[in-house]
């Protein structure tokens, strides 16, 4: 009797640390993030506290001479050449990724399973700087050579940031098409809709917020690569005036910069300001992907 | 009969863009691996790079690249798995859930190059490690610890309530149950996950530069001193990965074989990735059938 109840106090005991265990791992993720949040803000933060400069001018001003006697830290240019990249990227690899994510679920589901699922996959496997050497060695020259200028250009960033965020939009949207319901497709065939009348006007509209939030998340990948970009835009400090002009964007000047400044000068403080940034607008598409997430469930 | 021809056409429409998408992707990976043929030898593999002068290698790189995978796997996934056992089996809806699932979400989807420099300030400078393996170690971790909580969590979901069910029924606590029965069930996928986060880790740099840092020391294989500088085993030593030295080839590359460095070196990393994914594609299904015992 008495062994017994040892043994059922020590698998109680058991019980009990492993539920501990377990949920300690869970607690170190979000302690995690507030951590990253805490020390990239106290770096990140000195720029405007420590060294004066005013959120506006860190925001709006186009001068970005940190090395000077009297630095100007605007960063402007980055901010506006981030979101030119990413945006003009999104534009081509959304309605490619979409097309191709109805490809799969919708027109062929054999070829779209054996073919195109693995070929997603192996995409997103390639490493970024694989990416970048790509862009860099065959991309810059091919742009220059055609297209005039050096060949470094926001166009040539657009096209590396393209083929990098087309695997997130295709299997997140057809991850979204997948999980509609077979009913609206047959209802829809029922009234004597073509398969494209059903892809346009029910497809689409269902799998809307999923379709979305595909293109958040690309946008949000697209916005955080470093190498890949930093490798093949030239990086000049400058807002650029046409897509074959070179520019920076935050990832890239952050990238270049970091390593050659010392810690606690003004211009290490802008690159973490920077950083912090950065951040914020990470977190600012993951609230904006579970708004559209909570709001747009087709049920 | 208007609708009909805008259902051909569109239809047309659908296979060129899959087709392109293909044939791209194909184009890519033989281009990579044509340029980069020359150097799959087992001398560019293993001996090390060389300044100013032909004929480096990628040897301490690559073996970096594999030892902070193996370290990093060694810290995350215990973690992760923990985590994700949490959020299958214990996690209550709730503010407490919704914050965790919150922070796997910010995590996931954090710029590489933030965590770096996340990596820089904790890992290098205030643990006062420097550059190093460790600190680069530890980086990765957190780049990859919510994808495996997610893959851990996912997986766990997906083992079918009467295993559970029948444990309870036999007398287990939950423990027992979860580590005798719900984890070996889910281990298909826990270890397909690994496989594939395992190849984004090896291809990872931005979160790199400054943490395991652009330079390797000469390792010298016969030292098994921990403390000391040129031996593989010391984890306080920098630690260039394959990734980061393509990257600094071509920014700063003083070889005169610069370019033929890193396409052999990028060649290298995306045959190692095509394994991994491959590997989890066959580990992933072998384990399933052995699991269900379908032959």
């Amino acid at each position: 009797m008495t062994i017994d109840r040892k043994y059922e106090m020590a698998r109680k005991r058991q019980d009990m640390a492993g539920k501990v265990i377990v949920f300690t791992s869970a607690i170190l993720l979000i302690i995690l993030v507030i951590s990253l949040f805490y020390f990239v803000a106290s770096k990140g933060l000195s720029t405007f506290v420590k060294d004066r400069i005013s959120l506006k001018e860190f925001l709006l001003s186009t001068v970005w001479s940190p090395d000077r006697d009297i630095p100007a830290v605007g960063a402007l240019p980055f901010i506006l050449g981030s979101i030119f990249v990413s945006v003009f990227a999104i534009m081509i690899s959304g309605p490619l990724g979409v097309s191709s994510a109805i490809f799969m679920v919708e027109i062929s589901k054999k070829l779209g399973q054996k073919i195109l699922q693995p070929a997603i996959e192996i995409f997103v496997g390639i490493p970024s700087v694989v990416y970048g050497w790509l862009g860099l060695s065959v991309l810059v020259p091919f742009i220059g050579k055609h297209f005039g200028g050096l060949g470094f250009s926001l166009l040539a960033g657009i096209l590396v940031l393209t083929i990098m965020t087309l695997p997130t939009i295709t299997s997140v949207s057809a991850d979204a098409i997948r999980s509609l319901p077979i009913e609206i497709r047959e209802a829809s065939y029922a009234l004597g809709a073509t398969r494209w009348q059903t892809i346009r006007h029910v497809i689409i509209p269902a799998a809307k917020s999923g379709i979305l939030t595909a293109i958040v998340l690309g946008l949000a990948r697209a916005f955080g690569e470093a190498l890949a970009v930093q490798m093949v835009i030239g990086n000049r400090p400058v807002i650029p005036k046409s897509f074959l002009e070179p520019m920076s964007t935050i990832t890239s000047i952050i990238t270049m910069d970091m390593g050659n400044t010392v810690m606690g000068s003004v211009w290490n403080d802008a690159l973490w300001s920077l950083a912090l940034l950065l951040l914020l607008i990470s977190f600012t598409f993951i609230i904006i992907i579970r708004l559209v997430g909570r709001r747009g469930m087709y049920k | 009969m208007k609708s009909k021809l805008y259902d051909k056409i569109a239809t047309i429409y659908f296979y060129v863009v899959a087709t392109l998408l293909i044939v791209f992707l194909i184009s890519l990976i033989s281009y990579i691996l044509y340029q980069g043929r020359t150097r799959l030898n087992i001398d560019f593999l293993t001996s090390p790079p060389k300044f100013m002068e032909v004929g480096g290698g990628i040897g301490p790189q690559l073996f970096n690249s594999i030892e902070l995978l193996i370290i990093t796997l060694i810290i995350s996934v215990p973690i992760g798995l923990g985590a994700g056992i949490y959020m299958a089996e214990y996690a209550k809806p709730g503010l407490l859930t919704e914050i965790i699932r919150l922070s796997v979400e910010t995590l996931s989807s954090m710029p590489s190059i933030v965590v770096g420099l996340f990596g820089l300030l904790v890992f290098v400078t205030m643990t006062g490690w420097g550059y190093s393996l460790i600190a680069g170690a530890l980086t990765l971790t957190v780049l990859n610890l919510p994808v495996m909580t997610r893959v851990s969590e996912d997986s766990i979901n997906s083992v079918p309530n009467s295993l559970r069910e029948a444990s309870y029924a036999l007398g287990a606590t939950k423990w027992q149950t979860i580590v005798k029965v719900v984890v070996p069930a889910a281990m298909p996928g826990i270890i397909t996950g690994i496989i594939l986060t395992a190849g984004r880790i090896f291809g990872e740099a931005a979160a790199l530069l400054y943490t395991a840092g652009m330079s390797s020391p000469a390792l010298n294989f016969s030292n098994f001193n921990p403390a000391s500088p040129t031996s593989p085993l010391n984890l306080f030593r920098p630690a260039e990965t394959l990734a980061v030295y393509i990257w600094k080839v071509n920014s700063e590359g003083l070889a005169p074989d610069a370019r033929q460095i890193a396409d052999g070196a990028s060649a290298v990393l995306l045959l190692m990735v095509l394994i991994f994914n491959l590997l989890a594609r066959w580990l992933g299904s072998s384990l399933y059938k052995r699991m269900t015992g379908e032959r």
